[in-house]
């Protein structure tokens, strides 16, 4: 008989368990039962990263740097929060300031690229664009090293709620973004007919696909009737409850905010819950504030985002995920700390900030510093590279991994990132 | 199966053959219909490969398989049903080479190779403020006058103005981003360049010496310094309706740059690097115009052939899933080919052409290798590239169908009989729309090998569930099926079955599969629904998306 080694767990921890827990001492049975009783403890043991993007680009220098003082300070006020002295926030981020002994923020980002796409491209992928090789977004790097892990996960191992997803580049498109609207809807998963006629199709295509298989081509026949078995499976699977966050009571939904972000985040934690390791929800609002940057934040980006981020925390705390779970709040760039005639802020990628935590990084922290005007960076500096080698780490996903690209180039994960010292000691 | 070779041809082609003792005389002398010595030449270089690595090719494919094959790697789509019962009743022995002569004057052509180049060049997104249509457009009069290789390979590189008045441009112009005084400006140009038009990959030398071949870094840096007379101007206008500054048009506009290049060697060490098209150095002072220079080089002065050598290459790995080398863009010593002497002589034989594309097409499409089936026998099990063998095609491989090709082949299983049933612009809108979700799903890697199978769950639903089966598979009167199930010509359900399965495989079923269908068709009292879920099993089929 073999032992299933429970999935997010590589062999050689899996038996640092076994014998941390005395199981050398006992019979096979009780062994056995001893796992099936903590069952539920693995599954929360899993490690998992929630993105929240904010596409456009946010101004972090009203969210998370303010700037009282500067003329380029803008209008609002920083306040006090849960977490160390230092990390003051935005005033319009009340509820998100209660928790913060749980999230830090990364202030010193330097990252070079102010171009909406190029921006995206890389501080998802950690590298820059290149015309003969597409790297992967790093949800798509979490998927390919943690999805077959999962065995028992019938759903993808990247999920994006609501919009676009990025490219799997050299990683293969298996492990692209699953993408699913703000409602959870997928793209064609419904067939209009019931199970009996779904059962019916595939019994003729395993009757037409039969010939093809044994007509001795190789083993392509095959992976094809694997894909449409993971298709059927992910339309019948239990697992797909995840997509559906009206079966929350609606004091959890009041609890995010009841707006259409807190319903994507509480999807995210549902997500989380089943076992997926990397889930991207894209933020409704536009962050491109090139005019009216404060009178757009004070009445919708923020009032949205700081009780959704706020219910996300308490909640993944409440079902004992936090610890497990990455999150992390950012865009493509920050915004200029000049003010424009047009009272906004255009774009800006030398000094700003990222919001992290959970996963048993450290919280409550400011990390980095930027001068008194939010110009210049004052401390160690950051990239992509050294965000995603922290979630890595985080993740348990080694960091001396490297990946090969199509053409045979080795390729270090987070591009050979080096983890945030002050967020993983 | 039916052999196609008639004894007085097989006469003929067996007397250009170089004959050697063995095993390759006891199958006949294998001809499409054409008697091009070239054609017969590359049977011999194949062959040769055979005979040394003790393989037996598979046989001949039969007419359906062959004929879905060139119709999908031609015209980019499989064939209607008419085409496939004409094509399998014909008698000539001399109706392959007739077929290709047919397909290759087809305006589907030009369109098919039209995309293709489209996307090797700039790939199916392209870069921001680039203009594909533009590029479309030049490909497009290029290939339709059968422009020689070499031509379109100059004005490529030398092109100059605006992106849709000058479709060249465009190359270029997609990988020019940024700041051009930058030193990093034409970095992108110059691997993209040097990797399509020339099958080498130097993009590594940008910072280092190549770790495991011959490519040095100041070669990069060589190639390089001809791209520094150029640069991307983009336009902007004012629109009235949003206020704000939009996107006009972008052009290739000249850049004044003279002198060498300089760059950073791993140690820190700066060095310099003058225009230099391998052994061939350039002028470097004054205004001489590089671009020029260098395309002139490429397409007219290499005596390697280096550019005709890299067509020949990607075209070879077009038609049968494998190039020489694998990748198709990556030539040079550390890669050797896997038919050196074929490749070879089959690029000195497409420069004495003049670069004629069309005369390339018709020696692989008509050569024995390009006929045979894309099932292994016993003997030649060991050909299999998808493990890490080298081809020596002696079976045809597999290969998955481009998003372009699934596309079309499903409006041409489906549309067929239901033209003019929907008006045009709602035939133009919904097309639109379901070529945007065929582009997004299945869209992926511009740089996948053909070979490659990478199916996904999206991919898998939108062809179990999308609109577009739907509708193909739908019985309401007008549609495809409706017209069979109703039709006078099919009078019995072995008749019926057979009409879905030629217009969805262009073949006709076995009496084994006839067999099996049968019985699922009867568990299902709808004989309706039942014929539904047969066209939507087979347009779901693995045969269906495989190229084979």
């Amino acid at each position: 008989m073999s032992l299933r080694i429970p999935s997010g767990m590589s062999r050689r921890h899996f038996l640092s368990h076994v014998s941390a827990g005395g199981a050398a001492a006992l019979g096979a049975t009780s062994f056995l039962s001893h796992l099936e009783a903590h069952a539920a403890d693995v599954q929360k043991a899993q490690k998992a990263c929630i993105l929240i993007w904010l596409g456009g680009g946010a101004p972090t220098i009203d969210m998370w740097d303010l700037k009282p003082g500067s003329k380029n300070g803008g209008e609002f006020k920083p306040i006090a929060t849960a977490g160390d002295r230092d990390l003051q926030i935005c005033e319009h981020l009340p509820e998100l300031a209660k928790v913060m002994d749980n999230m830090s923020v990364v202030r010193s980002m330097s990252t070079r690229e102010a171009d909406h796409n190029r921006g995206t491209y890389f501080m998802h992928t950690a590298y820059v664009p290149n015309p003969t090789v597409v790297h992967p977004t790093f949800g798509s790097v979490v998927s390919y090293e943690l999805a077959p892990k999962r065995k028992e996960l019938e759903i993808p191992a990247f999920i994006s709620i609501g919009g676009g997803g990025m490219d799997p580049g050299f990683l293969g498109m298996a492990h692209a973004p699953f993408v699913v609207d703000a409602q959870g809807r997928i793209q064609n998963a419904d067939m209009g007919s019931d199970l009996a006629r779904l059962n019916q199709r595939l019994q003729m295509l395993e009757a037409v696909e039969d010939s093809f298989i044994r007509s001795n081509r190789g083993d392509i026949g095959k992976a094809h009737k694997e894909v449409y078995q993971k298709a059927r499976e992910l339309m019948t699977s239990e697992q797909m409850a995840a997509f559906r966050v009206e079966q929350e009571r609606p004091e959890v939904r009041q609890a995010y905010g009841s707006t259409g972000f807190g319903n994507m985040l509480i999807m995210a934690r549902r997500l989380v819950q089943t076992g997926v390791p990397f889930v991207e929800v894209r933020n409704p609002n536009g962050w491109d504030l090139h005019n009216d940057v404060f009178d757009s934040l004070r009445t919708t980006h923020l009032p949205q985002l700081d009780k959704g981020i706020a219910g996300l925390v308490n909640d993944l705390k409440a079902h004992g995920l936090f610890e497990n779970t990455v999150v992390v709040c950012m865009g493509e760039f920050g915004r200029t700390p000049r003010i424009n005639q047009n009272v906004g802020r255009d774009h800006w990628a030398q000094s700003w900030s990222v919001l992290i935590g959970g996963g048993g990084l450290a919280g409550g922290r400011a990390i980095g510093k930027t001068d008194a005007d939010g110009i210049r960076i004052e401390s160690d500096s950051y990239l992509p590279n050294d965000l995603w080698a922290t979630v890595a780490h985080a993740l348990r996903i080694p960091l001396d991994t490297v990946h090969q690209s199509k053409n045979g180039r080795p390729m270090r994960i987070a591009n050979g990132g080096t983890p945030i010292k002050d967020l993983i000691s | 199966m039916r052999t196609v070779a008639t004894p007085v041809r097989a006469m003929i082609a067996a007397a250009l053959l170089v004959s050697s003792a063995g095993a390759a005389q006891k199958s006949s002398t294998f001809t499409t219909g054409s008697n091009d010595p070239v054609i017969q030449k590359i049977n011999e270089f194949i062959r040769t490969g055979w005979e040394e690595n003790e393989v037996r090719p598979s046989p001949v494919a039969d007419d359906a398989e062959w004929l879905r094959r060139v119709s999908l790697d031609l015209v980019g789509q499989i064939p209607d049903s008419a085409t496939v019962e004409a094509f399998l009743a014909d008698k000539d022995p001399a109706k392959r080479s007739a077929l290709i002569e047919r397909l290759l004057e087809d305006p589907r052509h030009v369109r098919n190779q039209t995309t293709v180049w489209a996307n090797i060049l700039v790939g199916r997104n392209a870069p921001d403020r680039t203009s594909r249509p533009g590029l479309e457009k030049f490909l497009r009069e290029s290939f339709a006058r059968n422009r020689p290789w070499n031509e379109i390979v100059f004005d490529l590189m030398t092109a100059e103005g605006h992106f849709e008045e000058n479709g060249a441009v465009n190359f270029l112009l997609g990988q020019l981003q940024g700041n051009p005084n930058d030193e990093e400006y034409a970095v992108e140009a110059t691997a993209r360049a040097t990797r399509i038009l020339l099958g080498m990959q130097v993009q590594c030398t940008q910072c280092h010496d190549h770790p495991f071949n011959d490519w040095k870094q100041n070669q990069f840096w060589e190639f390089n310094s001809f791209l520094r007379q150029v640069r991307r101007r983009d336009v902007d206008r004012y629109d009235a309706a949003s206020g704000q500054m939009v996107d006009d048009y972008s052009e290739l506009v000249r850049r004044d740059y003279q002198g060498p290049v300089y760059f950073e060697t791993r140690q820190g060490l700066m060095k310099v690097a003058y225009p230099k098209y391998f052994e061939q150095e350039l002028e470097s002072r004054g205004q001489t115009d590089r671009r020029q220079q260098l395309a002139d080089l490429m397409a007219k002065n290499d005596p390697n052939h280096q550019v005709a050598r890299a067509f020949v290459n990607r075209m070879w790995g077009h038609y049968f899933g494998y190039g020489f080398t694998r990748p198709v863009d990556d030539m040079g010593p550390h890669n050797p080919p896997s038919h050196p002497e074929l490749l070879d002589w089959l690029t000195e034989e497409f420069v004495r052409s003049g670069y004629d594309i069309k005369q390339l097409t018709r020696w692989i499409t008509n050569s024995e290798a390009y006929n045979l089936t894309s099932q292994f026998n016993p003997g030649n099990e060991i050909d299999n590239p998808s493990v890490g063998e080298t081809p020596l095609f002696s079976r045809m491989y597999v290969k998955t169908l481009t998003v372009e090709q699934l596309y079309e082949s499903l409006l041409i299983a489906t549309n067929a009989e239901q033209s003019g049933q929907v008006g045009y612009e709602e035939a133009q809108r919904q097309r639109r729309e379901w070529t945007r979700d065929f582009m997004r799903i299945f869209g992926g890697n511009d740089d996948d090998e053909p070979t490659l199978f990478s199916g996904t769950i999206p991919q898998a639903l939108l062809l179990m569930n999308g609109d577009l089966v739907r509708q193909a598979t739908s019985v309401e009167s007008g549609g495809f099926l409706a017209a069979v199930l109703n039709s006078p010509r099919f009078k019995s359900d072995a008749a019926r079955v057979q009409a879905l399965y030629v217009s969805a495989l262009g073949r006709i079923p076995s009496r084994v599969e006839y067999g099996k269908i049968e019985k699922v068709m009867k568990l299902n009292p709808n004989r309706a629904a039942a014929y539904q879920d047969l066209y939507w099993a087979l347009l779901n089929s693995n045969e269906f998306v495989l190229n084979h």
